[in-house]
């Protein structure tokens, strides 16, 4: 029940960003303004026990959820086949580039704290 | 034979093939995925993918009869994003102190993401309309779309590209930052959040809690950053 209630809780956050963006014409996506919305609803106590369990469900199983845009990839497989091994090179080497690049700016910046 | 083919014409025409076929191999490439000690290259999103992918393909199922299903796991992606704030919200304190320095970790890794990405396209020669599809590829999927259409590229070819960003963050980070000596769960789950968006996050919040508190952070981050930046630059 209490993940159930988070879950409205979640949605009706949502909600409550989808309306402001469309309101304020914000270049954001609904559920990006819902979860700062959501940092601040958790100020108030009785808001975390259910947020906490519906949280728990959702991002536990957050993988699962890619899946039906994922499999939206073989609407493509024309463009993705015809310059293949160049987009693979591209994906590849920008992926890695942010990943490398992120790490290491945020480690060089704070040394102190690279622990486990 | 043909009452077979009657069964599959009835089944792949209601929602309930899309959503039992998007539960169902998930949890078995999920199983899969536990039994090999969640390697990298087990990735239950990969393999879920290639699986109905193949079935479509080989039964000539279209993808928005697949979608009418898997619609209703598509949904909860938007609720999903809204609870990345419950991890973050339990980290409060350490992420306020350590806030200037993630700020300028997801601007510089986001930007050398975004334009190697472009700077390749343009060096490869292919079209204009690809290379802009391409600048989003690190934020999440429905995102990505809505900014390329914004800046000229094609919304369905953008999240596809991000899909495959996602992956193969997922799949290749853990050996990148064993490579570059990166320990810190926070520094790796930022880092997987900022260059491979949720399918990255999702691998993070399976390896440790610190990695996907950070990673779903860093995904946010990243959204308003790519949202607020990337349209000055076309």
């Amino acid at each position: 029940m209490s993940a159930l209630r988070g879950l409205a809780l979640l949605l009706l956050l949502q909600a409550a960003g989808e309306g402001l963006t469309h309101a304020l014409s914000l270049p954001f996506p609904g559920p990006v303004v819902g979860m700062v919305l959501l940092l601040v609803a958790l100020q108030w106590p009785p808001v975390r026990e259910p947020v906490a369990a519906a949280a728990q469900l959702l991002l536990d199983h957050l993988s699962l959820l890619f899946v039906p845009v994922g499999v939206g990839v073989i609407t493509h497989l024309g463009i993705v086949a015809r310059h293949g091994l160049q987009l693979a090179v591209i994906v590849v080497v920008s992926t890695w580039l942010g990943l490398a690049v992120t790490a290491l700016v945020l480690r060089g910046l704070q040394r102190d704290d690279d622990a486990p | 034979m043909t009452d077979f083919v009657q069964l599959w014409v009835y089944l792949s025409s209601t929602p309930l093939f899309g959503l039992t076929a998007t539960l169902a191999v998930y949890v078995l490439a999920q199983a899969v995925y536990e039994r090999l000690d969640r390697a990298p290259l087990a990735n239950p999103v990969l393999w879920s993918v290639v699986a109905i992918g193949v079935v479509l393909l080989a039964t000539g199922t279209p993808y928005p009869a697949y979608f009418a299903g898997a619609q209703f796991v598509h949904v909860l992606l938007g609720p999903a994003v809204v609870a990345l704030a419950w991890p973050l919200w339990q980290r409060r304190s350490e992420v306020r102190r350590r806030g200037g320095a993630l700020g300028v970790a997801a601007l510089v890794g986001g930007t050398a993401a975004a334009a190697s990405a472009v700077g390749l396209a343009w060096l490869f020669g292919l079209p204009d309309d690809v290379l802009r599809s391409l600048a989003p590829k690190s934020v999440t999927a429905p995102v990505a779309m809505g900014i390329a259409e914004r800046i000229g590229g094609v919304p369905a070819l953008a999240a596809v590209f991000a899909v495959l960003t996602g992956i193969v963050g997922a799949l290749s980070a853990k050996y990148l930052f064993d490579a570059l000596r990166i320990r810190s769960w926070a520094v790796r789950g930022f880092a997987l959040g900022t260059a491979s968006h949720g399918i990255g996050a999702a691998r993070a919040i399976q390896v440790h809690p610190d990695a996907g508190a950070y990673a779903g952070m860093a995904l946010g981050l990243q959204v308003v950053l790519t949202a607020l930046l990337m349209p000055l630059f076309f």
